[in-house]
């Protein structure tokens, strides 16, 4: 009698956990904290959100932990990066996720990447021998104003479209978070404007949306090819190019290792930034104006210490 | 005068006949001089046509796409091709319309809608290796995993080769239909040709279930779930050898069901399959000796780095000595990962162990085995590791191997690593094996993520 008590308990329990996360209020799922901040400036509270990867964490390698499957099952929307950024973990996620709401084609599955502007599209011929190239052109392609405004409108109608009777606040919403960026990439610009064909370095192929904008140009790597780590003849050649052409910037993102870009410094006297690729990369990047604001002047700062220009 | 008016006229006829005549016979006969010329012009003609309809096509193309697509709607997946365009080889027929699909840029695909209109490159997305991209599409993800495997020192119980391309894996993956997705593994080996797995998951099943219908690997702990490539050993422990019918494992046809159970405190999912009971462990003396295996596996995250992973497993079947026995294993198994976020590419330690006991029938043979293991990740490309594993043996419990592991693993990329391994094995005869043991795995193609 004790055992059946303790079982009509524990089944009681798991009901009513189940009822408990069947709310009304619309939950979406970003792949990124990007995708997170933005779907939060287009519904404000009338959606729950929450994100997988977190911004201090190499996109490419997130792990596939069934923690992720639980916050799947209950996704009514899944926000992904696309282009094959997700492709090493994404997908059994959505398998084993038993919601078919969010299956790839689906109504509830956005692919962000659909209506933004890419970059890095390879032509020709391409195999791995280049390294980890995306076949489908760069996925970091968050990291520009205009792209944040595609995406917010690409948010927008997918959340009108489940969500009818919110349509009205998300277009209002989006009109707003539209004007703010505008006003936001305006100031950026300004401040970027002086730097505008300043020769930079970069860790990774993170950047090319971001130089895009401000005018930046990345004219070399620390990573001989995307996903290769550095090798010391690739480093040689970099110094050479870098006091060649008297760079004295090294962009970093904060997943990777500084010992190479360190060394690369010391020997080129430039200097080392870490930026954050994504909101959550830094404490202080919670939103998207942030991740802006913060990478901007940062930079600034280093552009201005090193005098590179 | 009337004579030659006829031969004149019996020729025209003649000829005439033969025109109509022609498209039908010129595959399968020699034509005269005549007609050739005279297909050369139709030839010529076409090829012209064709010719202006592609520069026509050009001249779209070149015109910005971006007055149309921003306005197309957000699609959730690459775009529906057009259909295929006949191939450039196709004898195209006297009078036909020239084809109005439009020929795909040489080796790409559409580009997805959006793209080209926000500024991206148009026309196409290049496609690995290809000419002609469009009916290639809906083509599986295929990978092929060769795992070579060398072995050095003495061992005169259970020898390997000097060396061996032991597997070719050769995968297939792709989404069926919007219910179901499918995964076919082939696994060429110095024995033959066999399916290791070839299944079909319907992930949408109504009440939360996924199910899967195929051959496919038992979901019976840890080890036996997995394939070789992923492994991080160039052997089995071996209780697997011992208990579970070999590397292989339990690996056999039919259908698997499993349920995740919703709770607060951490994921719990419940599996249960039935097998045609045909495989490395058990036997199958009359259809109805299935075999059954059922898994409960528990998961939480302890940091946002570090998390635990528990299953407990037991599987079912009839036995090889007789219709009337069957062999019974319980399982146990326990994995504690770390991996910081921040240092994901560089560090990373995952301990695991697992437990396995064999009940056999006739004689309620008990066999006990299991193995320990860790592998530490100290560079960007490298591993160390190191594993215990000891197993009675199924038919005969009081014989016990044992076996002790060193292994150093280097990753040149993803696609491929170079792996060694010194092992220690004593065998029950009262033998001991010191071998050193390595492999190479590489990868082509494109080969879907695993399963965590």
């Amino acid at each position: 009698m004790k055992r059946l008590i303790i079982g009509a308990i524990a089944f009681t329990a798991i009901l009513l956990a189940d009822a408990a996360q069947a709310r009304a209020a619309l939950r979406v799922v970003a792949t990124t904290q990007d995708l997170e901040a933005i779907v939060k400036e287009v519904a404000g509270d009338k959606v729950e959100t929450e994100s997988l990867a977190k911004g201090y964490q190499d996109p490419h390698f997130v792990e596939a932990k069934p923690s992720f499957i639980l916050r799947l099952n209950k996704a009514d929307l899944l926000v992904v990066v696309g282009r094959e950024l997700e492709i090493g973990w994404l997908p059994p996620l959505i398998t084993q996720s038993r919601n078919q709401k969010i299956q790839p084609g689906a109504q509830g599955y956005l692919d962000a990447s659909l209506t933004a502007k890419i970059l890095d599209l390879p032509t020709g011929q391409i195999t791995r021998a280049m390294g980890d190239v995306h076949p489908q052109g760069n996925p970091h392609y968050w990291l520009d104003a205009d792209n944040g405004r595609r995406i917010a409108k690409a948010i927008q109608a997918k959340l009108s479209e489940l969500d009818g009777g919110n349509a009205a606040v998300y277009a209002q919403r989006e009109a707003d978070f539209e004007r703010r960026i505008a006003d936001a990439e305006q100031r950026w610009k300004t401040t970027m404007a002086p730097y505008k064909g300043l020769k930079v370095v970069t860790y990774h192929r993170s950047w090319p949306n971001f130089a895009d904008e401000f005018g930046l140009d990345v004219m070399g790597y620390v990573e001989p090819k995307p996903g290769i780590p550095p090798s010391p003849s690739h480093s040689l050649e970099l110094i050479q190019e870098m006091k060649k052409d008297n760079v004295k910037i090294i962009i970093v993102e904060p997943y990777f290792d500084p010992k190479t870009p360190n060394s690369i410094a010391a020997q080129t006297g430039a200097q080392v930034v870490t930026l954050a690729p994504s909101v959550g990369g830094e404490k202080e990047v919670t939103d998207y104006f942030k991740l802006f604001d913060y990478d901007i002047g940062k930079l600034v700062a280093a552009i201005k210490a090193t005098e590179a220009r | 005068m009337l004579q030659s008016f006829r031969v004149n006229q019996v020729i025209r006829l003649f000829v005439a006949a033969l025109c109509l005549a022609m498209p039908a016979s010129a595959q399968s006969q020699a034509p005269s001089s005549q007609t050739t010329a005279d297909l050369r012009a139709e030839l010529e003609r076409l090829q012209q046509a064709v010719k202006a309809l592609e520069e026509k096509v050009a001249a779209l193309e070149q015109q910005p796409a971006a007055a149309a697509a921003p306005t197309t709607p957000p699609v959730a997946v690459l775009p529906t091709p057009p259909a295929v365009a006949a191939p450039p080889t196709a004898p195209a027929a006297p009078g036909a319309e020239p084809p109005t699909v439009q020929q795909p840029p040489a080796g790409g695909v559409a580009v997805p809608p959006g793209a080209a209109g926000a500024g991206g490159p148009e026309g196409s997305l290049p496609v690995y290796g290809s000419t002609s991209a469009l009916s290639k599409i809906f083509n599986p993800d295929m990978a092929v995993i060769g795992n070579f495997v060398g072995a050095a020192g003495r061992n005169d119980v259970a020898p390997l080769p000097a060396l061996r391309l032991q597997e070719a894996e050769a995968s297939f993956q792709a989404i069926v239909d919007p219910y179901a997705r499918a995964d076919f593994f082939l696994s060429a080996s110095p024995e033959g040709l066999e399916i290791e797995e070839g299944f079909i998951t319907f992930p949408t099943v109504p009440g939360g279930l996924l199910v899967k219908v195929g051959k496919m690997k038992a979901q019976f702990g840890k080890v036996n779930t997995q394939h070789s490539h992923v492994l991080p050993w160039v052997d089995v422990p071996l209780p697997m050898a011992n208990l579970l019918g070999g590397e292989e494992g339990l690996n056999d046809s039919g259908l698997s069901v499993s349920k995740l159970i919703l709770n607060p405190v951490l994921f719990l999912e419940a599996t249960g399959e039935i097998y045609q009971g045909n495989d490395h462990l058990f036997t199958s003396h009359k259809r109805g000796n299935l075999a059954y295996v059922g898994r409960l596996r528990g998961y939480r995250d302890i940091t946002e780095g570090t998390n635990l992973d528990v299953g407990t497993s037991i599987a079912y079947g009839h036995n090889d000595v007789g219709p009337g026995f069957t062999t019974t294993i319980y399982g146990l198994d326990a994995t504690v990962r770390y991996r910081p976020l921040r240092r994901a590419i560089y560090r990373r330690f995952i301990g695991r162990t697992e437990l396995f006991w064999s009940r056999r029938q006739p004689e309620q043979a008990n066999a006990f085995g299991a193995y320990v293991s860790g592998e530490y990740q100290f560079a960007q490309r490298w591993f160390a590791g190191a594993r215990y594993d000891f197993s009675d043996r199924a038919a005969d419990p009081l014989l016990q191997d044992k076996s002790g592991s060193l292994l150093l693993t280097y990753w040149p990329s993803e696609f491929s690593q170079v792996r060694g391994q010194l092992r220690r094995t004593r065998y029950a005869e009262g033998v001991d094996a010191n071998e050193l043991l390595f492999q190479f795995l590489f990868s082509i193609g494109a080969h879907g993520a695993h399963v965590f």
